[in-house]
């Protein structure tokens, strides 16, 4: 937990947000529509990291890892991926231990929903645990 | 005893192994997957050769650890972070030790399949690599001959089997009746180290 002291105060050190897709598409559009709709908070430093690093289908290590260094400001860095070798590869990743940086996880959560829920919360000023609870959270919306 | 040129030679073996049969992996991948694991195992393994040309770690962790390393950044598929797991920690199951018997091989790649079996969630019966790779850990103990066998018939047992993890799964019913491609590849990473081992 981040000293209370400094939630909504100090944005500097404001929770940072990847976002892992097989699409280059899907990750910059998700992106654009969560950043769209956190309205008028703090701005999160929010990357996509969307398929290879050609442009094709599919998930890049690289890209993830340069995406969690640009958006991490010493507050924790909230990944969410979307399918298959996104998750195994942010987890084979965090695995290694000094691949991306320190206070990086995998959020278990649906992956449009959970990117709302997670900048919007982090726009407020939030910790890591406030983001990831806010983006888990969202499992639970059920739309019928 | 093994040394980190048995293990350089064991990888070249197998980026041999999946050039060659890169065409009849995707082939097995198109029914089941999407179609990309021969092309996505052959970006992985030319780039393990490659790096491991310029760097030669000095032992058997190391060439594991460096492989395993590079496949997870560069295979692009599940498969990248599944094998890279793989290598990964059976290198780091070996340390640093200049030279390995066949029995501490054995035990370091016991840990390795267990690591990607917690990574992926997969367990014996899933239709996946495991399927090869738990009988060829199991059979380690008797030859490199006996593993390479075992996982060739843990691939071939795969095809009656219902998918439960990976796209394929998504098929239900439909995933019967096709071999799976990873560990049709799994058999050909047991089969190139029984190939390593005959070069001894």
């Amino acid at each position: 937990m981040s000293d209370p002291d400094s939630v909504g105060r100090g944005q500097e050190k404001v929770v940072g947000i990847v976002l892992v897709s097989h699409s280059r598409a899907v990750a910059e559009s998700v992106a654009e529509l969560a950043t769209g709709l956190a309205g008028g908070g703090a701005v999160v430093p929010l990357a996509p990291a969307g398929g290879t690093e050609d442009g094709g289908l599919g998930t890049s290590a690289e890209l993830i890892c340069g995406a969690a260094r640009s958006v991490d400001r010493g507050a924790g860095v909230a990944v969410l991926a979307d399918l298959g070798s996104a998750v195994l590869t942010v987890k084979a990743l965090l695995a290694e231990g000094d691949e991306l940086p320190d206070g990086a996880r995998l959020v278990d959560a649906p992956f449009v929903e959970g990117a709302v829920a997670a900048v919007v919360t982090a726009s407020a000023g939030a910790d890591l645990d406030a983001v990831e609870a806010a983006a888990v959270e969202a499992y639970t919306y059920r739309k019928v | 005893m093994l040394d980190a040129d048995f293990f350089r030679r064991w990888l070249t073996a197998a980026t041999a192994a999946v050039d060659r049969e890169a065409a009849r992996l995707t082939e097995l991948d198109s029914p089941i997957g999407d179609a990309d694991h021969g092309s996505n195992l052959q970006r992985g393994f030319v780039a393990v050769s490659a790096v491991l040309e310029k760097e030669a770690p000095a032992t058997p962790g190391g060439v594991l650890t460096l492989a395993g390393r590079q496949l997870i950044s560069t295979v692009g598929g599940a498969s990248g972070p599944l094998y890279g797991t793989l290598l990964r920690r059976t290198g780091k199951a070996l340390g640093d030790a200049p030279e390995v018997s066949e029995a501490e091989l054995a035990a370091a790649l016991r840990t390795g399949v267990d690591a990607v079996m917690t990574l992926g969630g997969a367990a014996p019966g899933d239709k996946t690599m495991i399927d090869a790779l738990v009988p060829a850990v199991d059979a380690l103990g008797t030859s490199f001959d006996a593993a390479a066998t075992a996982a060739e018939q843990g691939a071939l047992a795969t095809t009656p089997m219902q998918a439960r993890k990976g796209r394929a799964s998504y098929l239900g019913e439909r995933s019967i009746g096709h071999q799976d491609p990873g560990a049709t590849s799994s058999a050909l990473l047991i089969g190139a180290l029984a190939e390593a081992a005959r070069d001894e």
